[in-house]
Parts: structure tokens; C-alpha cells; sequence
């Protein structure tokens, strides 16, 4: 089971890195999703996968069963999914408005704050 | 239905029941100060004559709360308060260590003089749009980072305090600050994506996330795992945090656009949070890992510094200019991290308190040049020193306190960093310190030659633009003056007396070496490292 994870998350990474090498900003943004499930996915297998044991402490124990999955990780998933989802919701106004101001959705002219032809600063007077 | 027990539980095994001593509620009042009056100021956003008022009285307040614990920790060593009253690591832990309460200290007066110059800076529909909310929601996500001692937590305030940055860096939503809060977004957002992948394998490691509890734990785990990569990871987020080379093109991108104010906060803050992650991170936990990769982190030192030297020499913006200026501070950071000595992290503890001041204050500096002339091009600036002599005397005291020239305060970080750089035999390290300081010098002394000694330029000598070409002596505004006198007086200050702020610093560093102190005042019965 970790194993066939380890190759899905493995293809999550590849296919968000593919997309975030691209200069349209929608396919960066798809990618950041794809790189934050990715990222989720990966927390949730480090904290074992496991469902034959449920997470119930079993009498004249003070802890789980060493075999059962741990709870803690799925908790940091879920404060990571919340952050990179309002996260998610902010880029894809931002992108939408860059693209209404600059009338591009390729970041390779997008160059209003950073002009190509900007001169050098005077040598002397 | 759980049938009611008869056995009395032993809560101690599990909790904390002594409730905190008074005085430990310090180390989570800053952070809670600042998300109340955050949230206040979300309540009010339309009462926008209330905003500056509710926030001057709020960052006054933070200024009180991290002196009187910077004091504490002083006297009493390293205080914890544990969320929850779990016992730690269950809890989440707030840690305060000198380290984290200086950087606090700094951080919010920094805020508080930014905010007084943001008086004149930001208007009415800035402040409508939530200047100052958004102001003391990334002053939470800083302090919070500062003074938590949970590394989970850490990343939570580093979103905190991105996201309240991108309501800051597209205020007045013009199409350049989108398109630099565009890419400072997406960037800064991998990087804190890698930083949780590194927190995942932490985990998945030791099992913790408690700083504290890892640091014990380290020593007896590091033969069979692999820190190292682990180590890497971790550099690589914070160094893209921090705008390390050569992953660092979000700076310059990004921080010229907004309203000078926010690069001021930005460029005094946020990149110093990475710095401190990263020293925290590589030197109190894994102290040997970083040694492995030291070489790695010193070529990146270099090349940040000498490209960042370069990249200012460059500009015609006097704002991208100083973001230059920012990143190669953010260099010999990252040496005194390669070199990785208590002395050289202490060089590098005193560089980050200094450049918060300093580069804060020589952003502002910046704004007040706009504001007299109406231009942030060298090309067309000029005759700043007829306008305005006390603001050209303040300007060249910011700029020798930014090249690191004697008698201001950059001058102490750069020779303690000499000095260890030297006593490792890192020549090249100290060599590249010295370069880039003169490249420094260089071109801030061509923005005062251009900017303030050149006469005034106006196309047309008939029809000049008359404020230019008066030469007339500029009228004082205390909203910008105020800040800028206050934040030239406090680098003069430790120019002249070094003396607590290299105690200080040097103490922070001796902390991280030996994290004894730190480890106990999380887990008072066990000691042991």
C-alpha cells in the first residue's frame, strides 16, 4: 500500500513540477495544487496506512497499538489543506485580475514592474 | 455512555496543573495582542479615522510586552507556556529564548516607526482597504514565528504572516504591485510548501515537532536517518524564504512595487523570519548536519552577496536598488550560518537585528526622497541637498550604516563576521564580505552624488517644474521625519555603543550552541540532552 503512495506521489510531484516550469500563470496555479496534494498526500502515508486497526485504546493500555495509523499527521493535513486552499482561492482572484490589468497571462511579458529597456544609472554629471 | 469511573484520574501524567507564573503569559501576549487588534480592526474597517489611532496604541503596547520579556529572558533564561496546559511535546509550546525575544523587540519597533511614517504614506482608501489590520495580522504571523518553540507552529505563522503580506502588497491594486504580488505569491508559496514537505519527513523522523524535543532527541537518532537530507530540505525553504541565491528573484521582482512603507516592513522583516528559521532550524537542531553542508551554504553566501552587490550597482530605481541592497545583507547572514561558529552566529544574530533597522529605515529614507522630489529614477533625481539639509545629513548616516562604515551600526556585524571567518580560515568568505560592502559603498554613494549633491535637473529651465527647480528648503513633515531621526538615532546609538547588542547577540548565540537551557525550560524534570 505505502509503495503504490510512494509511486502516486511521486507522479504528483512530477506533474506539478512540469506545470510550474510553464510561463501561463493558470498552469503555474495548477501545479501549486498538484504540488500542496501532492505534500498532503505524502504527510498522510508518513503516518502509516492502515485500516484493519481501528484507533481505539485498548483496556489496560495508556496507548494505541503501535500498528495502528497516527492520528497526529492527518491533523497537520488538515491545517495544511485549509491554508493552501484559501491560498489556492487568493492566486486564482490574483491571476484573474493580473490578467484583466495586463491584459497576459504569461509571466514572460509581464514586465510592467520590472521594464526590459529600464537604463542604467547615470555614471556622473 | 461511558459509565461515570470511580477511580480518580492522575491528571499529571498528561498535564500541566500548576497554572504559569504571571510573568510567562508574555511569551503568548504578543502574538495575541496583535491577532485581537486584527481582528478589531476587520470589525471597524469602515471607522477608518479609528484605524491609525487603535493601531499606534497596539504596536506601542507590543513594544512594552517584548521589552519587558526580552528583560525577563535576560534575567531568568529561556520561559516556555505550553498551549492547552498538555504536557509538551503534546502541547504546543511557546518558547522564548533571547535569540527570539530580541528579533520580537526589534520587529516591533521597526512596526511602530513604519506606522508613523505610514501616517503620511498611506491614504484614506489604503486604510479603508485594511492597511492596518492586515499591519498587525503579519506583525502576529512575525512575532508568532519569533517566540514559538514548535516547528509545526512555525509553518502556521509563516502563513500567517505571507498571507496578511499579500493584502499589504496589493494595496491600491495597481497593474505593477499585481503583477510583483503575483510572483512574490507563487514563489513565496513554494517555498513554504517545501518547508512543509521538510516538517513532513521531520516528523515522519523523529516522531516530535517540538523544537526542544528534537533537539534532545538528535544526537541519538542521527546515525541511522537521513538528517542531512533532511537538513537540506530545510535550507533550501528558508533560504527561499530568506532570498538566498539562486533562489532569491522574487525580491527584486516584487518588493519595489508596493507602497514604500510596505517594502519598508517587508524588506526590514520578513526576509529576517527566514533567517532566523534557518538559524534556529540549522544551528540549535541540527548542528552537525549543517556542518555537512556548510560548503554548499558559504558558495551561496558568496554569490548572494556578490550578486546582490552587483544587482545594486545596476539600478537606476532607487527601491530596487535597496532591495539589492536587502539581499546582500541577507549574504552575510548566511555566511556567518556556513561558518556556523558561536561567534559567527552571533555575527550573524547582530547582522539580522541591525539590517531590521537599517534597511526598514533606508526604504523610508527613500520614500521621503519621492516625496520631496516626485522620483524614484537616479536618472532624474537631484538637488535633495538644497531642499532638505537635515533630511540629506539622516540619508548619508543610513547610507554608511548600510555599507557597513564606521562610527553606524554595520559596521560591528561585518567585522564580527570577519573575525570568524578568519579564525576558520575562510578567506574567501571574508574576502567576498569585503567586496560586497565596497560595491555597497559605491552605489549608495552614487545615490547621494546623483541624488542629493547633483543640482537639481528640469527639462525646460523656463518652465520647470518650481518645486524642483526652487531649491528652496522643503518643509519637515514629522510623520516621516519622526520615523527616520528616530531609526538614524537608534543605528548611531549602536554604532557608537556596540556593547549590549554584542552581549545580546553573542548570548542568543551561545544559547543556540548549547540548547540546555532551552531544552529545560520545556521539560523542567529531564535535562538530559
Amino acid at each position: 500500500m505505502e509503495t503504490l503512495f510512494v509511486i502516486l506521489i511521486g507522479l504528483f510531484f512530477a506533474a506539478a513540477i512540469y506545470l510550474m516550469l510553464s510561463k501561463f500563470t493558470i498552469r503555474i496555479l495548477l501545479g501549486i495544487v498538484l504540488l500542496g496534494n501532492g505534500v498532503n498526500l505524502l504527510l498522510f502515508t508518513a503516518g502509516r496506512l492502515t485500516r484493519q486497526i481501528p484507533p481505539i485504546i485498548p483496556a489496560g493500555s495508556d496507548t494505541l497499538s503501535i500498528a495502528a495509523a497516527n492520528p497526529l499527521p492527518q491533523a497537520l493535513i488538515l491545517t495544511a489543506i485549509v491554508i493552501s486552499f484559501s491560498f489556492f482561492a487568493f492566486l486564482l482572484v490574483l491571476a484573474y485580475r493580473a490578467f484583466e490589468e495586463l491584459g497576459t497571462d504569461s509571466t514572460d511579458e509581464m514586465r510592467l514592474a520590472e521594464p526590459r529597456d529600464e537604463p542604467l544609472p547615470p555614471t556622473g554629471y | 455512555m461511558a459509565a461515570p469511573t470511580s477511580t480518580p484520574v492522575d491528571l499529571s501524567t498528561a498535564m500541566i496543573l500548576a497554572p504559569p507564573a504571571l510573568g510567562d503569559w508574555l511569551v503568548i501576549l504578543p502574538v495575541a495582542l496583535m491577532i485581537a487588534t486584527g481582528g478589531l480592526l476587520m470589525m471597524i474597517r469602515k471607522s477608518v479615522r479609528l484605524h491609525a489611532v487603535i493601531g499606534l496604541s497596539a504596536l506601542a503596547l507590543l513594544i512594552v510586552l517584548d521589552a519587558a520579556l526580552l528583560w525577563r529572558v535576560w534575567q531568568n533564561g529561556p520561559i516556555t507556556m505550553t498551549m492547552g496546559r498538555w504536557l509538551p511535546p503534546f502541547g504546543i509550546s511557546f518558547t522564548a529564548d533571547i535569540f527570539g525575544a530580541s528579533m520580537a523587540l526589534a520587529s516591533a519597533i521597526v512596526a511602530l516607526l513604519a506606522s508613523i511614517f505610514a501616517l503620511k504614506d498611506i491614504s484614506t482608501t489604503g486604510l479603508r482597504h485594511g492597511f492596518v489590520a492586515f499591519l498587525m495580522l503579519m506583525m502576529a504571523g512575525v512575532s508568532g514565528a519569533f517566540l514559538t518553540g514548535d516547528i509545526f507552529n512555525l509553518y502556521v505563522w509563516f502563513e500567517v504572516l505571507l498571507i496578511s503580506s499579500f493584502g499589504l502588497l496589493i494595496l491600491g491594486s495597481e497593474p505593477r504591485q499585481i503583477e510583483g504580488a503575483l510572483k512574490y505569491a507563487i514563489l513565496n508559496l513554494i517555498a513554504t510548501t517545501l518547508f512543509l514537505i521538510s516538517v513532513g519527513y521531520l516528523y515522519a523522523i523523529f516522531g516530535t515537532l517540538n523544537m526542544a524535543d528534537i533537539a534532545r532527541k538528535e544526537a541519538a537518532i542521527r546515525e541511522g536517518a537521513p538528517l542531512v537530507t533532511l537538513t537540506a530540505l530545510f535550507v533550501l525553504a528558508f533560504g527561499m524564504k530568506a532570498a538566498a541565491f539562486p533562489v532569491n528573484f522574487w525580491l527584486p521582482a516584487s518588493y519595489h512595487t508596493p507602497r514604500i512603507t510596505v517594502s519598508a516592513l517587508f524588506g526590514g522583516l520578513l526576509t529576517k523570519v527566514g533567517i532566523y528559521a534557518l538559524i534556529k532550524v540549522t544551528v540549535m537542531l541540527f548542528p552537525v548536519e549543517r556542518e555537512a553542508i556548510s560548503l554548499a551554504i558559504a558558495v551561496s553566501a558568496v554569490l548572494t552577496m556578490i550578486l546582490g552587490a552587483l544587482g545594486a550597482l545596476a539600478q537606476n530605481d532607487l527601491r530596487r536598488m535597496i532591495g539589492y541592497v536587502v539581499i546582500v545583507g541577507i549574504g552575510n547572514m548566511l555566511a556567518g550560518v556556513a561558518v556556523g561558529t558561536p561567534v559567527a552566529v552571533g555575527g550573524a544574530i547582530l547582522y539580522a537585528l541591525h539590517s531590521i533597522v537599517a534597511m526598514t529605515a533606508l526604504y523610508l529614507m527613500a520614500g521621503e526622497v519621492f516625496r520631496l522630489s516626485g522620483s524614484w529614477q537616479l536618472s532624474t533625481l537631484g538637488g535633495l541637498w538644497a531642499r532638505s539639509p537635515w533630511f540629506a545629513g539622516v540619508s548619508f548616516a543610513l547610507m554608511l550604516a548600510a555599507s557597513g562604515l564606521p562610527p553606524l551600526s554595520g559596521l560591528w556585524p561585518k567585522v564580527v563576521l570577519l573575525k570568524a571567518s578568519l579564525d576558520i580560515g575562510a578567506w574567501w568568505l571574508a574576502t567576498a564580505i569585503l567586496v560586497s560592502a565596497f560595491i555597497v559603498t559605491i552605489a549608495l554613494a552614487r545615490v547621494f552624488l546623483l541624488a542629493y549633491w547633483r543640482p537639481a535637473i528640469t527639462d525646460d529651465p523656463m518652465t520647470g517644474d518650481p518645486m524642483a527647480s526652487a531649491g528652496a528648503v522643503a518643509a519637515a513633515d514629522w510623520r516621516t521625519a519622526a520615523p527616520l531621526c528616530l531609526l538614524t538615532a537608534l543605528v548611531l546609538f549602536f554604532g557608537l555603543f556596540p556593547e549590549p547588542l554584542l552581549q545580546a547577540s553573542q548570548m542568543a548565540a551561545d544559547g543556540l550552541a548549547d540548547p540546555r537551557a532551552y531544552i529545560r525550560s520545556v521539560f523542567p524534570e529531564a535535562a538530559t540532552p
